[in-house]
C-alpha cells in the first residue's frame, strides 16, 4: 500500500519535470552527423562526379532498390548513365556506403522525404547528385587509383610507383 | 420545483456529464503524456482540445461492423446498457443545494443497483462477440464486478450509520461539520478501490487487459459501439468521482467564495485526475490476486470498519 | 401511481412469458431480468423503494449475472437443445400443467373478488424495513443467515484444493518435504 502511494506520487512529481519532446516542425531535432538519411551522389573537388559505376553498391544491398548503368567517358572515366534508387524500399542500413570504393554514395542527416505519391520516392540521378563533397572534403579516387581519367598522369600520385615499361628488360 | 425547471436540471446534467466524458479523452491523453514527460495531443486546435471533436468524428466515420458469428441483439444491447446505467446513476447525484435530477430517499441504494447493473454490459458484450478472448473477459468482469459491488455496498454502510439516511442530500447535510472522510477512512479506501474495479480501469482492468486478452471484452467491437464502451468507461469515472466527493468529501461544501457547484467540480476533478494517475502509475495485478485480495482482505476489513463505526455510533447515542 | 403499476405489471408479465419460452437460455435469461426489474418498478410504485433498490441489486445485478456467467461457460449447442426437446412429451408437462392450472383458476377466483383495500400507498422507509427485519422477523433473519453459511462453508469445502506444484525432485522423495 505504501509502496503504491509512493509510485503514485514519484509519478505525480513527473508533471513538473522537463518535457523530452521536441515540437517538431517548429523546432529541429539535432541529428548526428553520421545519421544515416536521405541517400546522395557526391562530387570530387573538382567538381566530377565521384561515383565510378562499380555496382558495389547496388550487391551489398539487402533489398535491391538501387539500379544503375555504367557507361564511360571518351578519357576512360567511368560514371552512371542513370542511378535509381527507390527509397520506398530502401531501410536506410548504410551498407551501400560501406561498399562504395570511392566515398560517392553516402547518407547524410535528412529524413523530411515524404510524399503523398509512391512513385515520387524513386529518385533519379538528377535528385541524389549533389554539388559537394559530403563527409570526405578533399578525396579524389582518381588521385590515388592508377588509373590516368584526366585527373593525374599515371604514376603522378603520391607514393606511387612508376609504371613498369612492359617493353624494357631493364629491372 | 416547476416540471420545466426539472426538465432543465436533466438537460443540464446530461449535457455537462457528456461534455465531461469527451473532455476526459483530452484530459486522459494530457495527464498521461505529462506523467510520462511528454506532451501528449497538443496540435488540433488551441492545447490540442479539438482531438475531442477529430476522435468523435473519427469514431462516428468508422465501419460499424456486427461480425456475422455474434448474437446480433445481444452485441448491439451491450454497449447501450453501460452508458444508460451509469447516466441513471448520475440522476441521484446532489451537485448543489436544489440541483439534483432524483432526490430520492434511497439514493444511495439506487445507484449501487445502477451500479450493479453495469456489469452487463461487459457480460453480454463479451459473450454476444462469440469470441474466446471476449468471453474470457467478460467472465473475468463478471467476477470482479460480483465481488468488488459486495464490498462498494459495505464500505457505504458506515456513512450511512452516520448520517442516518440513504438520501444523498441529506448524506451531505450531515456532513456541514466534519466530512467523512475523517471519520470514514477505511471506508473511503474500499470504496475507492471498489470503484476503480467496478469502472474496470487500470489497475483493475483485467477484463480488458490488452496484453493478454487484446482488449477482452470488447475486441470485437468497432465504430460507435466502440465509442459507447469508451464513453461509458469515462462516465463511470465521472460517476465514481462524483459520489466519492458527494460520500466522503462534503459535496458541495466548501468556503462561501466559491458557489456551491464550483466546489463540486473541482473536487470531482481531483478525483478523476486520481484517477488516471493510478492508471499511468500502478501496474495491473494478476486476476487471481485482484479476487483473492477482494475477498480475503477488504472483506474482512470493510466488515470491521462496519462492526467499530456502529460500536461507536452507539456509544455515543448512549 | 396506480397506472405505472399496471404497466410494470404487464411487462413484468409479458418478460416471464417470453423467458419461458425462449430457446436461447441467454435470451431468456436476458428476459428474466428485464422481468426483475419491472417488478421492482412495481414495488416502487407500491411504496417500497427499499426492496426496489434491494431487488435490482441482488436478483438483477448478482445473481441473474451469476446465471449468465454459468450458461456462457456451459457452451450449449444444438446438440443439447435437440436433447431438450426430447424432454418435451406429453407424459412430461401434462401432470405440472394441471397443478399449474388449478392454481392460475384459484388466483382468477381470488382476484374476482371484491376488494376491500385501495392499494397502500404509504412509502416504507429503509428504517421501518430494518426496524422489522431485526425486531419482528428477527428469526428468520437468523435462519436464512445459517442457511447461507452452510452454503459458504460448502462451497469453501469444493472449492480448497491443496495446492501442489513441488519440484519432481521433492514428489519423488516427499519426506523431505
Ligand atoms: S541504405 Fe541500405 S537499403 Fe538503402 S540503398 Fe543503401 S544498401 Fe540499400
Ligand atoms: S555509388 Fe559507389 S559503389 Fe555505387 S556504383 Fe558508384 S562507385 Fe560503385
Amino acid at each position: 500500500m505504501i509502496s503504491h502511494l509512493r509510485t503514485m506520487w514519484l509519478v505525480f512529481i513527473h508533471l513538473f519535470k522537463k518535457k523530452v519532446t521536441i515540437e517538431y516542425p517548429e523546432k529541429r531535432v539535432e541529428l548526428p552527423p553520421r545519421w544515416r538519411g536521405r541517400i546522395v551522389l557526391t562530387k570530387d573537388p573538382d567538381g566530377g562526379e565521384r561515383c565510378v559505376g562499380c555496382y558495389l553498391c547496388a550487391a551489398a544491398c539487402p533489398v535491391d532498390c538501387i539500379a544503375l548503368q555504367a557507361t564511360e567517358t571518351e578519357e576512360g572515366r567511368r560514371y552512371p548513365e542513370f542511378f535509381r534508387i527507390n527509397f520506398s524500399r530502401c531501410i536506410f542500413c548504410g551498407y551501400c556506403e560501406e561498399a562504395c570504393p570511392t566515398y560517392a554514395i553516402q547518407l547524410i542527416p535528412d529524413f523530411e522525404m515524404a510524399e503523398y505519391k509512391r512513385q515520387d520516392l524513386v529518385y533519379e540521378k538528377e535528385d541524389l547528385l549533389i554539388n559537394s563533397q559530403g563527409k570526405y572534403p578533399g578525396y579524389n579516387f582518381y588521385n590515388v587509383a592508377g588509373l590516368d581519367a584526366g585527373v593525374k598522369e599515371k604514376g603522378k600520385g603520391k607514393d606511387e610507383e612508376k609504371p613498369v615499361d612492359v617493353k624494357s628488360l631493364l629491372p | 420545483m416547476t416540471v420545466m425547471q426539472h426538465i432543465w436540471i436533466v438537460l443540464g446534467v446530461l449535457f455537462v456529464f457528456l461534455n465531461i466524458a469527451a473532455g476526459l479523452i483530452w484530459v486522459e491523453r494530457r495527464l498521461l503524456a505529462m506523467w510520462q514527460d511528454r506532451l501528449g495531443p497538443n496540435r488540433a486546435g488551441p492545447l490540442g482540445l479539438f482531438i475531442v471533436l477529430a476522435d468523435t468524428l473519427k469514431l462516428f466515420f468508422k465501419e460499424d461492423w456486427i461480425p456475422p458469428f455474434a448474437d446480433k441483439w445481444v452485441f448491439i444491447l451491450a454497449p447501450a446498457i453501460v452508458v444508460a446505467s451509469v447516466l441513471m446513476g448520475l440522476a441521484i447525484v446532489p451537485f448543489a443545494p436544489g440541483i439534483v435530477v432524483a432526490d430520492l430517499n434511497v439514493g444511495l441504494m439506487f445507484f449501487l443497483a445502477m451500479s450493479s447493473l453495469g456489469v452487463y454490459s461487459i457480460v453480454l458484450g463479451g459473450w454476444a462477440s462469440n469470441n474466446k478472448y471476449s468471453l474470457l473477459g467478460a467472465l473475468r468482469g463478471a467476477s470482479q464486478m460480483i465481488a468488488y459491488e459486495v464490498f462498494m455496498g459495505l464500505s457505504l454502510m458506515g456513512v450511512v450509520m452516520l448520517s442516518k439516511s440513504f438520501n444523498l442530500t441529506d448524506i451531505v447535510a450531515a456532513q456541514e461539520n466534519m466530512w467523512f472522510i475523517v471519520t470514514q477512512p477505511v471506508g473511503f479506501v474500499i470504496f475507492f478501490i471498489a470503484g476503480l474495479a467496478e469502472t474496470h480501469r487500470l489497475p483493475f482492468d483485467i477484463p480488458e487487459a490488452e496484453s493478454e486478452l487484446i482488449a477482452g471484452f470488447h475486441s470485437e467491437y468497432s465504430g460507435m459501439k466502440f465509442g459507447m464502451f469508451f464513453i461509458g468507461e469515462y462516465l463511470g469515472i465521472s460517476l465514481i468521482s462524483a459520489m466519492t466527493v458527494t460520500l466522503f468529501f462534503g459535496g458541495w461544501l466548501g468556503p462561501a467564495f466559491l458557489p456551491p457547484v464550483v466546489w463540486f467540480f473541482l473536487k470531482t476533478f481531483v478525483f478523476i485526475g486520481i484517477f488516471i494517475l493510478m492508471r499511468a502509475s500502478l501496474p495491473r495485478p494478476r486476476y487471481d490476486q485482484l479476487i483473492g485480495y477482494g475477498w480475503k482482505l477488504l472483506l474482512p476489513l470493510v466488515l470491521l470498519n462496519l462492526l467499530v463505526t456502529g460500536a461507536i455510533a452507539l456509544w455515543l447515542r448512549s | 401511481m396506480s397506472l405505472v403499476f399496471y404497466i410494470s405489471s404487464f411487462v413484468a408479465i409479458l418478460a416471464t412469458i417470453m423467458v419461458i419460452t425462449r430457446h436461447d437460455p441467454i435470451h431468456a435469461l436476458l428476459y428474466l431480468v428485464a422481468s426483475f426489474l419491472a417488478i421492482a418498478v412495481t414495488f416502487l410504485s407500491l411504496g417500497a423503494p427499499f426492496a426496489a433498490a434491494l431487488e435490482v441489486i441482488v436478483y438483477a445485478g448478482a445473481i441473474i449475472v451469476l446465471f449468465i456467467f454459468v450458461v456462457m461457460m456451459l457452451n450449449l449447442g444444438k446438440e443439447t437443445a435437440n436433447q431438450e426437446k426430447g424432454w418435451l412429451r406429453l407424459r412430461v408437462w401434462l401432470g405440472p400443467s394441471i397443478l399449474v392450472l388449478v392454481l392460475l383458476a384459484e388466483m382468477i377466483v381470488v382476484l374476482l373478488q371484491p376488494q376491500p383495500t385501495a392499494m397502500p400507498a404509504a412509502v416504507v422507509t429503509p428504517r421501518e424495513v430494518s426496524l422489522s427485519l431485526y425486531g419482528e422477523y428477527i428469526i428468520a433473519v437468523e435462519l436464512v443467515g445459517f442457511l447461507l453459511m452452510t452454503g459458504i462453508v460448502g462451497a469453501a469445502h469444493i472449492g480448497k484444493h491443496k495446492k501442489k506444484n513441488l519440484h519432481r525432485y521433492l514428489q519423488t522423495y516427499p519426506n523431505l518435504n
